[in-house]
């Protein structure tokens, strides 16, 4: 990575404690996820306990802990995807990719992750794969989709 | 000279307000009322970019290139009508403005054909907009007499779908900013708390607190340093109204933070926005930073001696941080957990300074109020409500997207009239309003007006204006439960009834929705005790907890067991859920007629439930089957249907 955990925090004054939130998403922007040693880190920085660090940085939705797979699933779980089958694209997930919601499947390809509402409940139930969207799946086409992702892999 | 200048030389900083032809002319091209070459408009909200608004974005763009066309491409946010995306406008040099649905990229080069050579397509036209100056299409409708529009009063969402959201000349142009230049310039502070409190605007984030008394409280606070906070942290789930103000109009929404700012003494204002709102993020920042370019923003603005600078924080995401106090410690680098009021946000808030939180949907409603006057607000709605509310309705409603109606609507004319009614001539059960935080309301409370004390004696919440329809195959315990599961989920932990006792509920509720393969006398006398624990748990977690999130949490079971017991008690006796989403209670059973006796069933069924000779009629035993559907799926008779 050109950019270091170190280069990162020196942007932000030692101690300064609301500069915690903003010095942990640009780390996840450029990580992808906070690892131990950021964690570990940033609590040095920001002269703070690495177990407050992880407290704060576990309590919100957007913070991953572990890195992605090649094709990262989001799967919304808004009212009207809900109502529109997504538990049912899950399951499908699961007994395709083998993962639930925070896991990486076991070849490193796929990792899921259980979004909230994107807002675009027209479409639903709504899944992204890399941020590109596909609407109105239903479990079959699920199938189909990983066929594809797996011979373009 | 160029636009910027002369936006700052002729409109803001003039005495007098145009009327030059000249002037007026120039300004009507900066709207694009009047254009001189083609302009297409592709709606490319968060929502249309779902729907594949990106992939027919280039293919105009492609379009125009390759056919050597001198034309306009501009990207605007979302006009309200979700589920009819991707939309794209052209409006041609004289012509009036005409709107196509359903564009995806696929049709992009027939439309256009058609319409470079002043032919109407057959397919995907929605509407025109009609317009004194431009000449009509034969035979197009009025985009805004089709039902979905013609019952709304749009005050917020005015210019969203229409206008330009990276360009803040394209707003000036409108009149944007100089009903800010005339506050500061004209009113004291104190001034345009009045006129706030005297239009009747309440807080549209779902407390429905006055808003001129929220701005005078702050505004009468002694302190070096005030603070405005603008509310984006929206993460209702089938909320998105915020965001496509945000995405569609950002400069509305920084008027009106400028405007509160102002009034309540605030030198420094922050919006707080969700994460992964990124084209609003974008939008927003770019929007910015045209304000400072035009000098609206900084020190001693216009010469008014008023200072002001906005800053964005990008939120890591959590339901609570609605609450105002979690919003407060969220900013300031803690973990958004809600402190006891008092003391109120606006005596003591961010850093301890007095600090007014008011949602996007209020402080977007502020410059109308503002340049028209307090009466042209307080004229519109009902007694106690003024203005309007932006609605979103999603579900199973026919047209899926925002709405902004006078406040007084009936909830039948929202859904019936405005939303098309239930798509696929499937009957209506309930609508939630007001998301995990609101209530159900059934088919007989639909002529409930949406103004926030018909909603309150009914015992359902306004909230930020979710509205989620239901039809007949949605299972209303399951539905009672996902909400609970969201609501466990987000439960900051501090307080007891809130944290466990959401969780209990859920847990109670699971129990109810589930059915192990055996169960013992002692597990249903566990399910029994916990059903009848249900609604004294409700009362408890509504009187103790110290927010809104708990006070609220109740609300989704206690409205449902209202109207819905016999669901719950089918549920929780007959162990049946009759709309047929309870997997685990769902029997299946074999039409006799129908089988062939393939023994394909037989062979898949994970519980051996099914029994039977090859080419006989096979038969499901109901205590073995667990209610997979996976016999279901494989008959290739339609022999199996749930009992």
């Amino acid at each position: 990575m050109p950019v270091s955990i170190e280069d990162i925090c020196s942007k932000y004054k030692q101690g300064s404690r609301e500069a915690l939130l903003s010095v942990l998403q640009e780390i996840q922007d450029n990580f992808g996820y906070l690892s131990e040693e950021a964690i570990i880190y940033v609590g040095r920085h920001l002269k703070l306990p690495s177990s407050k660090v992880y407290g704060i940085a576990t309590f919100y939705d957007q913070f991953r802990f572990a890195p992605k797979g090649r094709y990262h699933l989001q799967v919304c779980s808004g009212t009207t995807c809900h109502i529109e089958g997504s538990m049912a694209l899950l399951r499908e997930i699961d007994k395709l990719l083998k993962i639930k919601d925070g896991q990486v499947s076991r070849d490193g390809l796929f990792s899921l992750q259980v979004v909230n509402c994107m807002g675009a409940c027209s479409a639903a139930p709504v899944i992204a794969v890399n941020g590109e969207f596909h609407t109105l799946m239903s479990s079959a086409d699920l199938a189909g989709l990983f066929d594809e992702i797996r011979k373009n892999a | 000279m160029n636009d910027q200048e002369f936006l700052i030389t002729e409109v803001l900083t003039a005495k007098v307000p145009a009327a030059d032809r000249q002037i007026t002319g120039r300004l009507a091209e900066m709207r694009h009322d009047r254009v001189n070459r083609p302009v297409l408009y592709i709606g490319a909200g968060t929502c249309g970019l779902v729907a594949g608004a990106d992939r027919t974005l280039e293919a105009a763009k492609l379009y125009i290139r390759e056919k050597n066309i001198d034309a306009e491409i501009i990207e605007v946010g979302c006009i309200g009508l979700c589920s009819a995306e991707p939309l794209m406008d052209v409006q041609l040099p004289g012509k009036s403005r005409i709107s196509f649905c359903n564009v995806d990229a696929s049709v992009v080069e027939s439309i256009l054909d058609d319409i470079f050579n002043g032919i109407v397509p057959a397919d995907h036209v929605l509407g025109q907009f009609v317009s004194p100056l431009h000449e009509g299409w034969t035979g197009v409708e009025d985009i805004i007499l089709l039902p979905f529009f013609r019952y709304q009063h749009r005050i917020v969402l005015a210019n969203c779908g229409k206008s330009d959201p990276q360009r803040i000349a394209d707003y000036i142009a409108r009149g944007g900013y100089q009903t800010f230049l005339k506050c500061l310039n004209n009113y004291t502070s104190e001034k345009v708390c009045d006129i706030i409190d005297e239009s009747g605007l309440r807080g549209r984030g779902g407390g429905g607190y006055p808003t001129g008394k929220k701005w005078r409280t702050a505004h009468n606070a002694i302190s070096d340093q005030k603070y405005l906070v603008c509310n984006a942290a929206e993460s209702d789930p089938g909320a998105f109204m915020d965001r496509a103000v945000i995405e569609g109009d950002p400069h509305l929404l920084l008027e009106g933070i400028a405007i509160a700012a102002y009034a309540v003494g605030a030198t420094r204002a922050y919006i707080y926005l969700m994460a992964d709102y990124h084209l609003a993020l974008k939008n927003l920042r770019n929007a910015i930073a045209q304000m400072k370019e035009y000098g609206l923003l900084g020190y001693n603005i216009y010469k008014s001696g008023t200072d002001l600078q906005i800053n964005v924080v990008v939120s890591p995401g959590a339901f609570v941080c609605g609450e105002e106090t979690a919003l407060i410690g969220s900013i300031q680098g803690k973990r958004a957990m809600p402190t006891p009021k008092p003391p109120y946000p606006a005596i003591e808030g961010l850093f301890k300074k007095p600090t007014v939180i008011n949602n996007v949907e209020t402080l977007a409603n502020v410059p109308y109020i503002l340049r028209h006057g307090p009466q042209a607000f307080n004229s519109i709605g009902t007694a106690n409500s003024k203005g309007t509310k932006v609605f979103a309705i999603t579900g199973k409603s026919a047209s899926i997207g925002l709405v902004e109606v006078a406040m007084g609507t009936t909830l039948k004319d929202l859904i019936f009239r405005i939303a098309g009614g239930i798509k696929d001539d499937k009957q209506f059960k309930a609508v939630q309003i007001g998301g995990p935080s609101g209530s159900c309301v059934p088919e007989k409370q639909l002529d409930l007006q949406v103004d926030y004390e018909s909603l309150w004696e009914a015992g359902a919440i306004m909230g930020s204006g979710g509205m989620v329809v239901m039809d007949e195959n949605t299972c209303m315990v399951d539905m009672v439960k996902y909400f609970m599961d969201f609501l466990q989920e987000e439960s900051c932990g501090k307080c007891i009834p809130c944290r466990e006792g959401t969780r209990r509920i859920h847990e109670i509720l699971e129990n109810i929705t589930r059915r192990p393969p055996s169960e013992s006398g002692h597990e249903v006398l566990e399910r029994f005790k916990g059903i009848m624990q249900l609604e004294g748990l409700a009362e408890v977690i509504r009187d103790t907890s110290l927010c809104g999130l708990g006070q609220t949490a109740p609300n989704p079971l206690v409205s449902a067991m209202k109207w819905f017991r016999d669901e719950f008690e089918e549920h929780i006796f007959d162990r049946r859920c009759r709309a047929g989403v309870c997997k685990e209670l769902r029997v299946f059973y074999i039409e006799v007629e129908k089988c062939t006796g393939c023994v394909a069933c037989l062979r898949k069924c994970p519980t051996n439930a099914i029994v039977g000779q090859p080419r006989q009629p096979h038969f499901i035993i109901e205590e073995k089957c667990i209610g997979c559907g996976i016999c279901f799926d494989v008959c290739k008779f339609v022999a199996i249907t749930i009992k």
